[in-house]
């Protein structure tokens, strides 16, 4: 008992600096985001809703009427009995590997031409980083009025070719290619800058020597450029993977607030059942944390394929 | 290599450069189109948006409309005001932080560092709930302290992995010398740390400023009254259900990109170096 005194006093007396300088931030995130988190987690145990929870009208304040319902919710989403969970997380798996497949693939084919000497080099690159700098929310709302069906630039083009107006974001099929097609716009400049930092990082002398022993350009590609890539790689895709998957703007301000549409991600749908029509605090609740821990499960596993790939390679 | 004239090492054929240009072109006016093409609907009057190909008509009633008739110019400051708070604390909390975390082996370390990133995955419906009610009961819904508050449950952790990612860059032997001098370690990071770490902090700053400015989801449901909407919620008034006043929103559009993309034309150079370096040395 008395060593353990001793062995904590002594870690405090070597490390109480480093505590003392992450103290601020541990608060900080221990009620910003710990404490709400344990209240979230508590609401997807509880049938909470807008009837039901505590609120103020006028100078009256109705304590909080919620019961715990156990696992209930998880249950009713999980077994399908809720009815949406599925489809949406099926869209929302299409939807954030279709996005980030072609953010990276663009990506790298943008940063492959521009790592290479040539004229207007800078200005190339300033345009195509120009999506980047638009906020998100306003970008959406400009391809909104691009792809506007009756007014729409797009269409009024599609028309001079003679094909026609397209119902972009009525049709829900077309409305998924829309969003994201306007996610790919806005993503695609910070791959291309991540790539083209990775390229320059990767030492010359790789590519001269590769030349030398007679490669050619694919198999420099695949054997010197992709490796030297593969820790930028590895960040980008897991950011954009995480961004992706919770991109509320395109979808929410895109597709529009109406009635219920197929175009929703789950990001949005949580967001609709907590603040549309009867507020469902719980459902949204539970959403958000199933949300959550399928982006831990894929992060472990990412990060764990990482480190065995770079295991084989060593 | 069968050209007559020999080329040297590395130069491209006329044919391959003629390619590569037209690529980057084409790829250059598909970014920027958007952004052209927003310019000038908001350059057309108020119902010139409905004929996108007329070249005629351009005046600028668009942006005298939205200054003086909305609470456009309300908004921006609401924007400024709940950003700059948020960039504010988020920088000021956590640079020791990513010091500490930078600098010194202590026992949760790691779960530290984890925390931070795992913070950052959280998707804005796991926290929207509790913090919705939360904020009702402590009456700050509709507030800029609310709003701030939120924020900076986002920039914080945000803030400590970015700037952890730059104290990295910077070599330790500035602080040993520091020590040798007799600096306890908080004077090193404040004397002689904290000044050489200016440019990850503005940039830092920079990236909390831009997402708190963007912030959608949040600010929609928190604030109510139109006199405390931020732009991206008051950008929604002007094409809603009932209305589809493009001609303002694309002129309310264009006044909150250019201080936004102005900003980050300075600082994108640094940007993804200080995003990716956190991520690669873990």
């Amino acid at each position: 008992m008395t060593a353990l005194v001793t062995r904590a006093r002594r870690s405090f007396d070597t490390h109480w600096y480093a505590w003392a300088m992450v103290l601020p931030v541990v608060v900080v995130l221990a009620v910003l985001v710990g404490y709400p988190l344990g209240k979230g987690i508590y609401l997807s145990f509880t049938d909470a809703d807008e009837a039901n929870v505590a609120r103020t009208i006028g100078v009256n304040h109705i304590p909080a009427t919620y019961k715990a319902v156990g696992l209930d919710n998880y249950w009713k989403v999980l077994s399908g009995q809720e009815g949406h969970f599925y489809s949406r997380l099926g869209w929302t798996v299409v939807w954030t590997a279709s996005c980030v497949v072609l953010h990276y693939v663009i990506g790298l084919g943008l940063a492959l031409l521009l790592n290479r000497p040539m004229r207007f080099r800078a200005l190339y690159r300033v345009l195509l980083i120009l999506p980047w700098a638009v906020p998100a929310f306003v970008a959406t709302f400009s391809w909104r009025l691009i792809f506007n069906e009756k007014y729409g630039v797009l269409n009024a083009f599609l028309e001079k070719l003679g094909v026609g107006a397209v119902d972009w974001l009525g049709d829900s099929t077309l409305q998924k290619m829309a969003a994201v097609a306007v996610n790919v716009w806005l993503g695609v400049p910070f791959m291309m800058v991540a790539i083209l930092g990775g390229l320059q990082a990767i030492p010359r002398e790789l590519h001269e020597a590769a030349e030398m022993d007679g490669a050619s350009p694919w198999q420099r590609f695949r054997h010197v450029t992709l490796p030297g890539l593969r820790p930028v790689s590895g960040t980008v895709i897991l950011l954009g993977v995480i961004w992706t998957f919770n991109m509320f703007q395109v979808i929410y301000l895109l597709i529009g607030q109406g009635a219920s549409s197929d175009s929703e991600i789950l990001v949005t749908y949580a967001y609709r059942l907590a603040f549309q029509g009867v507020r469902d605090y719980a459902g949204s609740a539970t959403y958000g944390i199933l949300i959550l821990s399928l982006l831990l499960v894929f992060a472990v596993f990412y990060r764990r394929m990482l480190t065995r790939q770079e295991g084989t390679t060593r | 290599m069968s050209s007559t004239t020999p080329r040297a090492r590395g130069e491209r054929s006329r044919g391959a450069s003629a390619a590569l240009h037209t690529a980057l072109v084409l790829a250059s006016l598909v970014a920027v189109f958007p952004v052209l093409f927003v310019v000038f609907v908001s350059l057309r009057g108020r119902d010139g948006w409905q004929e996108p190909t007329r070249l005629a008509g351009f005046d600028v009633s668009n942006y005298t409309h939205i200054l003086e008739h909305t609470k456009f110019l309300t908004w921006f400051g609401n924007s400024v005001i709940v950003a700059l708070g948020a960039t504010l604390l988020g920088v000021f909390t956590a640079a020791t932080a990513g010091y500490a975390v930078s600098r010194m082996r202590f026992p949760g370390h790691r779960p530290l560092m984890w925390t931070f990133l795992i913070v950052q995955m959280f998707p804005m419906a796991v926290l929207i709930v509790p913090l919705y009610n939360i904020l009702g009961e402590l009456e700050l819904l509709d507030s800029y302290t609310g709003l701030i508050v939120t924020y900076c449950s986002v920039s914080v952790p945000f803030c400590a992995w970015m700037l952890k990612g730059y104290f990295d860059t910077i070599p330790a032997e500035i602080d040993e010398a520091g020590r040798v001098d007799g600096l306890s370690p908080f004077g090193t990071f404040w004397r002689l740390v904290l000044p050489l770490a200016r440019p990850g902090l503005a940039v830092t700053a920079f990236y909390s400023f831009i997402t708190a400015w963007g912030e959608v989801a949040f600010a929609t449901q928190f604030m109510s009254s139109e006199e405390h909407y931020t732009l991206a919620v008051g950008l929604q008034t002007f094409v809603g259900q009932q209305k589809a006043e493009w001609g303002l929103m694309t002129a309310a559009a264009v006044l909150i990109t250019i201080p936004a993309a102005v900003v980050f034309f300075l600082a994108q150079r640094h940007l993804v170096a200080g995003l990716t370096a956190g991520g690669t040395k873990g």
